[in-house]
């Protein structure tokens, strides 16, 4: 053995892939860090992680991690994360994807997801755009910011993902920004070790489009806007969470719960009416 | 492989076509169904709601149809047999998925109850309007297979045929049953367990390193894993190399989609089932499918009665067609009716195949009833004579 | 706001940075996060073209990672030097 040090994200990389597509400054790749650390700290073992992404820039996470991974179709990274987690109850299922793609196109699929409580971690890395086709607007994309398809600047209501994934239900909601590495560690760490249905937004760059088209410079003065203007507000009540265009950013772990999942719920329902007649599903097991 | 003897309902039953369907995935080992109410194929899964907790099966009812067609999927690659359930809106709505199965190699399984359409159409009443669908309905190239039952016992027993041609060819298969047989009540003979053939997933016995879960190591299939092997793959509906990685040229696009339609259409002889008699020497021969061959079964037999000269060609399995079996009723009769409960969409196939040997005339039926018995004896008597 | 670096302690660590030169594309996170400015952009160019950091400042390294935790592009990273610890 070579006393060579190694970077710790490697252990979760498919090294031969690199490097990645992503653009110098986006965000993913950071998050990706944190992920890879979170893992670690959570003691899952690789054999039981399955990471799930649908289309997009974050969605090519899912083609990066050794693990088992499913790179899927656009928006149904967690309905097909849902067969899977249901159907290996002893692994961990993660869908690792961006905010175009779990919030518009995949919007029903999220909000259902965390209703019924399936036990997965979603990470959703919001770069307020579309970037693999070029910078238009989404569900996130705050009034008045320029996208490719808002010339004239998005003049929509957006989403508050954490109060949207908090009515919903989910068990453990959070959001940081690629700024708050270790914050992130720590809160992937814990959704990773949540029962049911977890959901953290990670606010990250994309310099190439969202950041140009609205004047904001590069990666790291994103950065430094999400260091100068975010507050850590833990617990806070997630309907006061909403962005607008260079606000300020509350972050922090806002829900924490304990309701049954969907199967455990499942079960419990059988067994009182079925009693023995129950045969209780073990997936591929 | 034999079925599970703790959850086939051998014996006699008098059930609808719906019904036998749930029953064929039960004893098919489909232990996983995600699904979303539509009429007429619901009956499908409430049969399997009701079961499922009692045989160790997962059915979930999903937001929609589109999270259903990649749902099950989720749990193929988990490592079960598993299917979705729909009709024709539904089915619009999972085409992007038949793609993704196609693309992946995933087996799977997709109910098409087919009803009149387009759109909302007739969601209470029969057509057979799906069958282009089933093997166009997704972009790209791709090949599917696809099986029409008639009758309530061929809903039970061709769902397994369905689940095992999955297993074996790693495609999308179409169950395209359709209102009249889905509902319609009839004897299903559900057969002991131990006499239910089924064809199991093989899975790779080469280590983790060594394996590559698109490359051909023998035959035509990859071989194929479950999540938590220890493989680690990588599976995406981009196009991909032998690694599963995506590849972004021609070359391996070229390589991949020829692939994935040679693994099906290099095997129709194997995959082909149809039923045919007195073709030879006939006068004119019918050719149908589904529903649709029960009515014109009867009419044949009534003018064979009256000594016309009539061969009848049943195709149990639509998708791949089968040239060769359409090429030689073309030798060896006069004149083909293709008889169908849509506009004409096989019969597009026959005139292809055909190619001008023979006249090839067509009756039509624009959905939401059965053929007429009396339509198809005239057509019969008008070509023949 | 407190500043996301690792408080320095009393008796740092002593560290090292490790760059894979090949994968980084330029952006300067790790420059502009580290907390003990260790590093800085320079004039150097990678095989595609980006401008590499250099470790202008070694012995001022601590090893704490957050050039590494940073960098979207897994091409840096710090590790702590080895110290003997009681009973080793």
């Amino acid at each position: 053995m070579s006393d060579t040090p190694v970077n710790p994200v490697n252990d979760l990389l498919r090294l031969e892939r690199m490097p990645h597509i992503w653009c110098g400054g986006c965000g993913i790749g950071t998050s990706v860090n944190c992920f890879a650390r979170a893992v670690a700290k959570a003691e899952i073992d690789h054999e039981h992680l399955h990471v799930v992404s649908g289309i997009g820039c974050t969605g090519r996470v899912a083609g990066y991690v050794n693990v088992d991974s499913f790179h899927t179709t656009h928006g149904r990274a967690i309905p097909f994360a849902t067969g899977l987690s249901l159907s290996r109850p002893d692994s961990k299922v993660v869908v690792y994807s961006g905010d175009g793609d779990l919030t518009a196109i995949g919007g029903n699929h999220l909000i259902h997801a965390a209703r019924r409580n399936i036990d997965m971690t979603v990470i959703c890395v919001n770069n307020f755009t579309y970037g693999m086709t070029g910078g238009q607007v989404t569900p996130t994309t705050p009034y008045s910011a320029k996208a490719s398809t808002t010339p004239y600047g998005n003049y929509e209501h957006t989403f508050n993902l954490p109060n949207l994934a908090d009515a919903c239900g989910a068990q453990f909601v959070a959001r940081w920004t690629v700024y708050h590495v270790r914050q992130l560690t720590r809160s992937m760490t814990k959704a990773l070790k949540t029962k049911g249905f977890s959901f953290i937004e990670v606010i990250a760059p994309c310099p190439t489009l969202y950041q140009r088209r609205n004047k904001l410079g590069d990666g790291v003065m994103a950065l430094q806007y999400y260091k100068d203007q975010s507050t850590i507000q833990n617990g806070a009540d997630t309907a006061d969470v909403g962005l607008s265009f260079q606000s300020d950013i509350v972050v922090g772990e806002f829900v924490e719960r304990d309701n049954l999942t969907f199967m455990e719920g499942y079960e419990k329902r059988m067994k009182e009416i079925l009693g023995d007649g129950f045969v209780p599903y073990k997936g591929a097991k | 492989m034999k079925a599970d003897p703790t959850a086939v309902a051998s014996g006699m039953h008098f059930i609808d076509g719906n019904e036998a369907c749930g029953e064929g995935a039960i004893a098919a080992g489909c232990r996983f169904v995600a699904g979303y109410p539509i009429t007429p194929s619901t009956e499908v899964v409430e049969q399997i709601s009701r079961r499922f907790p009692k045989i160790g099966g997962m059915f979930i009812q999903m937001e929609d149809e589109i999270a259903s067609s990649i749902c099950f999927q989720g749990a193929v690659w988990a490592g079960l047999k598993a299917m979705t359930v729909s009709s024709g809106p539904g089915i619009s709505l999972m085409m992007e998925h038949v793609g993704l199965a196609a693309i992946t190699e995933c087996p799977s399984v997709f109910v098409n109850v087919q009803r009149g359409g387009p759109s909302t159409g007739l969601p209470t009443l029969p057509a057979q309007q799906d069958v282009m669908q089933a093997r166009w309905g997704s972009h790209g190239d791709y090949e599917v297979i696809a099986v029409a039952p008639s009758s309530p016992q061929e809903c039970f027993d061709h769902v397994i045929t369905c689940f095992n041609f999955a297993e074996k060819y790693r495609c999308p298969v179409f169950f395209m049953m359709d209102e009249t047989v889905g509902h319609m009540l009839g004897k299903v003979k559900i057969p002991p367990a131990d006499e239910i053939e089924l064809v199991e997933r093989v899975y790779t016995k080469r280590p983790p390193g060594e394996y590559l879960p698109y490359k051909i190591y023998e035959g035509d299939q990859p071989e194929m894993v479950r999540v938590g092997m220890g493989h680690r793959i990588h599976s995406t509906g981009l196009t991909h190399d032998e690694r599963g990685y995506p590849e972004m040229n021609w070359q391996a696009q070229d390589k991949m989609v020829r692939r994935l339609c040679s693994k099906i259409n290099d095997h129709v002889d194997e995959i082909s089932i149809a039923q045919s008699d007195e073709v030879e020497g006939s006068d004119v021969t019918i050719v149908s499918y589904g529903i649709t061959s029960r009515v014109v079964a009867y009419a044949v037999d009534l003018v064979r009665k009256q000594g016309l000269k009539v061969g009848r060609v049943r195709l149990v399995t639509l998708w791949p067609f089968n040239e060769k079996l359409i090429k030689d009723v073309a030798q060896n009769t006069k004149a083909i009716i293709v008889a169908e409960m849509n506009l004409g969409q096989m019969v597009h196939e026959v005139e292809r195949v055909v190619a001008g040997k023979v006249p090839v005339h067509l009756i039509d039926h624009a959905g939401g009833a059965m053929l007429e018995l009396d339509t198809i004896i005239e057509k019969i008597k008008e070509v023949a004579s | 706001m407190g500043t996301e670096a690792e408080k320095e302690s009393s008796t740092p660590a002593k560290g090292q940075v490790y760059i894979e030169e090949d994968l980084c594309k330029g952006c300067s996170f790790c420059v502009a996060f580290c907390p003990t400015d260790v590093l800085a952009m320079g004039g150097r160019l990678n095989y595609k073209g980006y401008h590499l950091p250099d470790i202008v400042a070694p012995e001022k390294c601590n090893g704490c990672d957050m050039c590494g935790l940073y960098c979207p592009d897994f091409a840096i990273f710090g590790v702590r030097s080895k110290r003997k610890k009681k009973g080793e």
